[in-house]
């Protein structure tokens, strides 16, 4: 090892690319982990209060790529209270102090300022690719500024973001010279947006591949835009309303015609279903189709519109669709590897229009389905084991290749005795609702290895499943448990017993602290990993024990 | 637990069974023990509801379990997807017909978002132009004038009334040409 130059070791080091994989090497010997610390460009940080920016970039000097996640998962549905933390700033601030070279930056559940992106476009001449997934805290103007700045900007891609909208001039601030957009997604801005500018800066960037419109960009828009960018690879539309005998279809029909690349559909956040024939033509291309956010949209017409899909790997969709409907995809999509069937009023359980004979049937004519998200109201074991049978190997027998699981109702401990037992490979788990005792939480920590995320709510769960194995935590990335029975005395003997672990009880009465009697039931507790210990930045209402 | 017996003559499949409503929405009697049951149930809270309607003779929408972040659908989801609407609602189909043509057509008229963009829609099915429209002098200019019948069986001139209600009262659309048209009081062309 010790006879090659370190720059033929580095060219080998290039062609490793998975972070786990990077990490080992780095473990082989003191020279290797010099070599690969200085070439090491992509880190990901699943937890950003794991480490510090600081630490980070002494550990890794030559970053170029960072991802980060911020807020707990269970932040996706009301369980975090606002300002809980995952602020962007304290990361950029410090890269830019120490000029690091950032190139991407991919963010999940963090609070960006407008202030970060300012900071952020303006510190980094070679930043490229701008990504965030769930996250919160800026406006518009924050994204003015990284048009502005950012000369080399390949991919700004927004995710289901909360923006502050402050109209549409944003898009005006892409200078007239910049001409290397690859990706662009605002599909999730609420606000009016200039159209002149849009359709200048499509025009002008050859290099489009993806284009994820907002509502607020109109049908006859589309049009001309996909005739200055018929490269498209992917395509969100805007608004999807009008005229089917309009001068304005029949131009969009002709338009989609030449689009022959398009793999990847979304969008149709407003949409008359009699437009939806337009699209026909490249249906037969199609390996990604999203219309979960198409309220518009009735069985039969989604039905129409998938059976012109036959390559359709990955299907998003509402469960208006209907079982009925379910049948048709499983019989046309025969390429289907990923399904997600959300509900299209998710406060209204009575009237689902998707039972567990709408998965039977997909999971019968769809041999590759690898990935599965199901809202419905009630699923039956023997559905399941059909189910199960027909496409993953028997989930309560054998879930061998299972990585990720989420579980709620009426389950007792022997469904995790078999989770235990055989999802080895599983890396997150989310339980609702579900266990009988100390058990079941203790089945599934001492079964499942590879477990990373556990979030666990109103489940019986308490003290001795929670401390039992204190060593399991620093094997995993972090705990949540809320509504539990787990106390605060339980909490502040992990968190003395394990100076790596950050112990945080989230409370949102109007206790104090130091009243409190060790047997009381703690309502929302976060655990994870950390080399850093105490976050600097925790509310109020976040105790760090 | 003193269940566990009857969950295992029941082959534990009950232990197994997956429902992804609350704890207390089951049809048993008995509580599973150990299962929380402090949540209230979407059943129970929709009936408390209707009882009150009941007490109170006025009907107030049945309120849905007030347990934060159930069921887990994303927030963002939540807030985005589009209520079910004016955009579903179920077009109006109309007759149009055009004096001289063979065979009618059939409109939406929900698709228009006014008068004009409803006539530009009209002149380039039908090929004619319509003139240009004055409270005083309907449509000036043109051999034709649209007109529909209302629910009162009445033919009216289009144009006169607000959009919503027009579309509201709207039986049936009918393109007068030449000297009826005139006849509406139109002058000569």
């Amino acid at each position: 090892m010790n006879y090659f130059p370190d720059e033929v070791l580095e060219h080998v080091f290039d062609f490793i690319t998975s972070h786990k994989d990077r990490n080992s090497v780095s473990l082989v010997c003191k020279s290797w982990y010099k070599i690969e610390k200085f070439s090491r460009q992509k880190v990901f940080i699943g937890n950003c209060y794991s480490i510090s920016p600081e630490r980070l970039i002494a550990r890794f000097p030559g970053l170029k790529s960072l991802t980060l996640k911020g807020k707990p998962h269970f932040a996706d549905f009301n369980l975090v209270p606002d300002d809980w933390g995952g602020f962007l700033y304290p990361w950029i601030k410090a890269m830019a102090k120490s000029r690091i070279g950032l190139e991407e930056l991919r963010l999940k559940r963090m609070v960006v300022s407008d202030e970060s992106l300012e900071l952020l476009s303006k510190s980094f001449p070679n930043f490229r690719s701008l990504v965030l997934v769930s996250c919160e805290g800026f406006s518009t103007d924050g994204l003015a500024a990284i048009a502005a700045n950012c000369k080399l900007l390949r991919e700004l891609d927004l995710q289901e973001n909360e923006v502050e909208d402050h109209r549409g001039h944003w898009l005006s601030c892409f200078p007239e010279t910049s001409t290397s957009l690859v990706s662009l997604n605002f599909a999730c801005l609420k606000g009016e947006i200039n159209l002149a500018s849009l359709e200048r800066l499509v025009a002008r960037s050859p290099n489009l591949k993806s284009l994820r419109l907002n509502r607020a960009v109109p049908f006859d828009m589309l049009q001309k835009l996909l005739m200055r960018a018929p490269q498209l690879v992917d395509l969100g539309t805007g608004s999807y309303v009008h005229d089917p005998s309009s001068e304005a279809y029949n131009k969009l029909k002709a338009a989609i015609q030449s689009c022959n690349s398009i793999r990847s559909l979304s969008g149709f956040l407003e949409v008359a279903p009699r437009c939806m024939s337009a699209i026909y033509p490249i249906c037969k291309n199609l390996t990604f189709l999203n219309l979960s956010y198409a309220a518009g949209l009735q069985s039969n017409e989604l039905t129409n519109l998938i059976q012109h899909c036959r390559k359709l790997q990955r299907l998003w969709i509402l469960d208006c669709i209907g079982d009925k409907g379910l049948g048709v995809v499983a019989s046309t999509c025969k390429e289907l590897q990923e399904l997600r069937v959300f509900p299209s009023d998710p406060f209204d359980a009575g009237n689902a229009a998707v039972t567990e004979e709408g998965l039977v049937l997909v999971s019968a004519g769809c041999p590759k389905l690898n990935s599965l998200l199901y809202f419905c109201q009630q699923m039956t074991n023997a559905a399941l084991i059909t189910v199960a049978k027909n496409c993953f190997g028997a989930i309560v027998r054998s879930c061998k290749g299972l990585k990720r699981l989420s579980l709620s109702g009426l389950l007792t401990d022997q469904v995790f005795y078999y989770i235990g037992m055989y999802a080895k490979q599983l890396e997150m788990l989310s339980i609702a609702f579900a266990g009988d005792s100390d058990k079941g939480m203790l089945y599934v920590l001492n079964g499942c290895k590879k477990l990373r995320k556990l979030e666990i709510r109103d489940c019986p769960f308490g003290d001795a499943a929670l401390l039992e194995d204190m060593g399991k935590y620093e094997t995993m990335r972090s705990l949540w448990m809320s509504s539990c029975e787990v106390t605060l005395g339980a909490c502040k003997t992990l968190a003395k017993k394990m100076p790596n672990l950050n112990v945080e009880i989230i409370n949102e009465s109007e206790q104090v602290e130091f009243n409190l009697d060790d047997r009381l039931k703690v309502d929302k507790m976060y655990l994870y990993r950390t080399v850093v210990g105490h976050r600097k930045d925790a509310p109020e209402f976040v105790w760090l024990l | 637990m003193e269940n566990t017996s009857a969950y295992q003559n029941d082959l534990n499949l009950k232990a197994t069974e997956l429902r992804l409503g609350l704890p207390g929405t089951t049809d048993e009697e008995t509580a599973v023990p150990g299962v929380r049951n402090n949540k209230r149930p979407l059943q129970e809270v929709a009936a408390a509801a209707d009882e009150k309607c009941g007490a109170n003779g006025k009907s107030a929408p049945p309120s849905k379990a007030q347990i934060v972040g159930w069921p887990p659908v994303q927030s963002y989801r939540k807030n985005n997807l589009p209520a079910k609407k004016p955009e579903t609602e179920a077009g109006i189909y109309v007759k149009v017909s055009m004096d001289g043509a063979p065979y009618l057509r059939k409109i939406d008229l929900r698709v228009y978002k006014g008068y004009s963009e409803l006539l530009q829609a009209l002149e380039n099915m039908f090929k004619f132009t319509a003139g240009e429209y004055s409270e005083r002098e309907g449509y000036k200019g043109s051999d034709y004038a649209p007109t529909y019948e209302d629910k009162d069986g009445d033919w009216m001139l289009a144009g006169d009334v607000p959009w919503q209600m027009f579309i509201t009262s709207c039986k049936r659309l009918r393109i007068m040409k030449g000297s009826e048209a005139r006849g509406l009081g139109y002058g000569t062309v």
